[in-house]
């Protein structure tokens, strides 16, 4: 399916301009069609897109990218800051109210993931600011929402407020904010029920919800996979009820997330949080440089270094640098980066943020095994202390000895010993290099997987 | 002029109730959309590339897939070359006509389930997290209950929170048996579970539930593929439809759900969901057009009828009824 990125869009514009000297205003437009088809692509609201691509143009003729020698990477610098600087700075922060408790009301439409998002903001306010949350469940009309939300606070040891479906949401919500004052909670977070922007009933329900609990925080939860019709959802909502931030969830599938700028640009309130997952705590602040990329099709690399920051202890990394120059890497130091690098989450996620990596081919429809890296620790792990630091006494009886122990077969134990062989070769050559262009050294700590987990 | 006619013909005959229900559905959906086009041909006196790139837009914003646009702008362009039409207005008629062509798709094709005459139908709702599969899950068991058939539930969602009981509820309140296993137990022994209690108890259909789960996430999916062939196994060849739950709101990432989705488990039908809003839509055009899955069923609202079958030529015509009875006029 032709989902490319900005980067590659470019490329076939740039292909034809190359060689030609000089770009013209003609070329910048053509380049600019190919920025307005990568962000339709992204389901970016088409008016948004409009006044986007009016503005990069104006800034692309005027000198900046007419001059540059390499247009094309230039054109995607200015795309990207504008729609980072489209998407505002980063605003993470909730309010607190100098009354206690602080009032958060989650609003949005069926299945955007309420529900869920009100668990893990609890679960946030909890971790971070060390708050104790009280959850309200004022959806009473999906069939067992309230149930969901008792579940998730069973889970988080969390107290949840709950009137049965029988009371209105508004009695729910008064009720619940003078057990809050009772109870000394200092946050009430109410999980109404998912409704249709035009469905004005519900809507006035959530007004008077709004009146009686005066909120320090209405967040809208939108589901990121959501198409052109955002812009409509989003501005009803803030038009009817004032939002003060938005939370986009399901971005840990594989959705470009375009309604993050529809909605940003029609609404003009913040994106605080993102949803990565169906976990507790899968909630992030949101990160317009990040989304930006994501939106272009340009990979998340600092999402990768972070993640490799937080996972990868640095002295650890540095010795394995020192063991790697001096080639005296073993297997037992291999298993000890595998596990690193496991640390940091699923393969195909990080392989997904990695910058190109959507273009080599089939890497989208790939799928990583995990169990592979499985067996090559248990390979690893059935070796004797002596086998890992010299692998070469490994005749064909231990061979067959470790197939054994690691439940695996002895050509599987022959790929991995090759491997690492050819690993160690490569890391001789590296360093070869590396003494004869000296420096260049801290570059190279990185993950080089001996096999291929991709058959 | 004269294709109008006949879509219109076709479909009063049809119960005006059902017409109403999709029109009443469909009324935010029609009047941006057909609005538009009409605006768009109002305001240009030449059919040039400013044109077509805005036509291209007014699809965009219904959430029809890229791909989709730009193969139809392609065709129009072709069309209107060889056709030698300068007035826009002419192109009217042509842009409808091949947005219907792809709705309609093979002639015969009819959104009916594929239900079993004997024994035991086994449907099973596949879908991304809050499309509304057990919702429509409720809808429809309600649905078959009243044509009086005996219908089974299976509560093959087993970790979301609260979701099992999501669909006891809606048992209880169509009045139908829901099989379940605890929370987090593996749902295809759920599904076990469920196709041999369905077949004990003589029912005529089983409707197994799945969780929602994102389509990039392999492992779920290798989940997913596994209950089926539990399935395909305890029922000689069940599933006898895979339905994929849509949502209407969803723009082009709809396209990739159901091309992962069919891979791992050839579904047969898409349900579209909350069609009730301003959302289009119209990416099931693109669905049909790039991989052939018809939509057999879309959810109008909330209540327990809300749910119809789907009708190629109700729904053009809910897009396009103003253009319509332009027409009749002139």
């Amino acid at each position: 399916m032709a989902f490319e990125g900005l980067a590659d869009r470019l490329q076939s514009t740039m292909q034809k301009i190359r060689g030609k000297g000089k770009v013209s205003e003609a070329d910048v437009k053509e380049m600019m069609r190919e920025v307005r088809l990568a962000l339709l692509e992204a389901d970016v609201n088409f008016k948004v897109v409009k006044e986007f691509v009016k503005k990069v143009s104006e800034r692309a003729v005027g000198q900046e990218v007419l001059k540059s020698l390499t247009p094309g990477q230039q054109v995607i610098k200015v795309v990207k800051e504008e729609l980072t600087n489209l998407m505002g700075g980063e605003e993470s922060k909730i309010a607190v109210s100098n009354r206690p408790p602080t009032v958060i009301m989650m609003v949005g439409l069926q299945g955007a993931g309420k529900t869920t998002t009100t668990g893990k903001l609890a679960n946030l306010l909890r971790k971070k600011y060390n708050r104790t949350p009280l959850l309200v469940a004022a959806d009473i009309y999906r069939p067992a929402a309230i149930k969901q939300l008792e579940t998730l606070g069973k889970q988080l040891d969390m107290p949840v407020f709950s009137l049965g479906d029988q009371v209105s949401p508004v009695e729910i919500a008064k009720q619940a904010i003078a057990k809050a004052k009772e109870d000394h909670h200092d946050y009430v977070l109410i999980d109404t029920a998912g409704r249709l922007h035009v469905d004005e009933a519900l809507m006035g329900e959530l007004k008077e919800i709004k009146e009686l609990a005066n909120p320090n925080e209405i967040f809208l939860v939108v589901d990121a996979m959501t198409g052109q019709d955002a812009v409509n959802v989003a501005a009803s909502f803030n038009e009817q009820l004032g939002l003060t931030g938005v939370v986009l969830t399901k971005l840990d599938g594989d959705t470009r997330g375009g309604a993050a700028l529809s909605i940003r640009s029609v609404t003009n309130t913040p994106i605080k949080f993102i949803g990565l997952g169906e976990k507790l705590d899968a909630l992030e602040s949101f990160h317009p440089e990040r989304m930006a990329s994501r939106i272009l099709g340009m990979g998340d690399v600092l999402t990768l270094i972070e993640k490799a920051q937080e996972n990868v202890d640095e002295e650890k990394a540095r010795e394995m640098e020192k063991k790697m120059r001096t080639a005296s890497f073993t297997l037992d130091d291999f298993l000890e980066q595998l596990g690193q690098v496991r640390n940091m989450g699923p393969l195909d996620e990080l392989l997904k943020m990695m910058p190109g990596a959507n273009k080599i081919k089939g890497l989208n429809n790939m799928q990583i095994d995990e169990k592979q890296i499985t067996h090559v620790e248990a390979i690893i792990q059935s070796m004797t202390k002596e086998e890992k630091i010299h692998p070469e006494i490994i005749t064909a009886g231990r061979r067959k000895r470790i197939a054994k122990g690691s439940g695996t077969s002895v050509p599987e134990v022959n790929r991995l010993l090759k491997q690492f062989e050819d690993m160690k070769k490569m890391m001789k050559q590296m360093t070869g290099m590396q003494q004869k262009g000296k420096k260049k050294g801290k570059k190279k700590g990185g993950f080089n997987l001996p096999f291929n987990p991709f058959q | 002029m004269s294709f109008f006619k006949k879509l219109k013909e076709k479909i009063t005959k049809q119960t005006d109730a059902v017409t109403e229900k999709f029109k009443d559905g469909l009324t935010k959906t029609r009047d941006s959309f057909s609005g538009r086009v009409n605006d768009l041909v109002a305001r240009y006196r030449k059919v040039d590339e400013d044109f077509f790139e805005e036509l291209e837009e007014i699809l965009i914003q219904a959430d029809v897939g890229f791909e989709t646009v730009m193969e139809l702008i392609e065709e129009l362009k072709m069309e209107v070359k060889r056709q030698n039409i300068q007035d826009p207005a002419e192109v009217q008629g042509v842009i409808s006509e091949k947005l219907v062509e792809i709705y309609q798709g093979g002639e015969d094709e009819t959104s009916r389930l594929n239900i079993q005459a004997e024994g035991l139908t086994v449907l099973l709702f596949v879908g991304v997290n809050g499309v509304g599969k057990t919702t429509t899950i409720g809808k429809l068991a309600h649905k078959f209950k009243v044509e009086g058939k005996k219908v089974v539930l299976a509560a093959g969602d087993t970790f979301r929170a609260g979701a099992i009981e999501q669909l006891e509820v809606w048992g209880e309140r169509v009045g139908v048996d829901v099989i379940k296993q605890g929370a987090g137990s593996d749902p295809a022994a759920v599904m076990f579970d469920a196709v041999q209690a369905a077949k004990s108890r003589n029912a005529d259909i089983l409707i197994c539930d799945t969780a929602g789960r994102l389509q990039n996430k392999v492992n779920l999916m290798k989940e997913l593929e596994k209950v089926k062939r539990v399935i395909e196994r305890e029922v000689p060849n069940a599933p006898h439809e895979v339905l994929l739950v849509l949502d209407a709101t969803t723009g082009q990432n709809a396209l990739i759900q159901a091309k992962t989705f069919k891979e791992a488990t050839n579904v047969s039908g898409i349900v579209l969901t909350k069609l009730d809003g301003t959302a289009k839509g119209g990416i099931v055009l693109a669905i049909r057009n790039e991989l052939g899955i018809p939509v057999k069923f879309v959810g109008l609202g909330e209540k327990m009828d809300d749910l119809q079958e789907f009708d190629a030529e109700q729904y053009v015509y809910g897009l396009f009824a103003d253009l319509v009875e332009k027409e009749e006029i002139e």
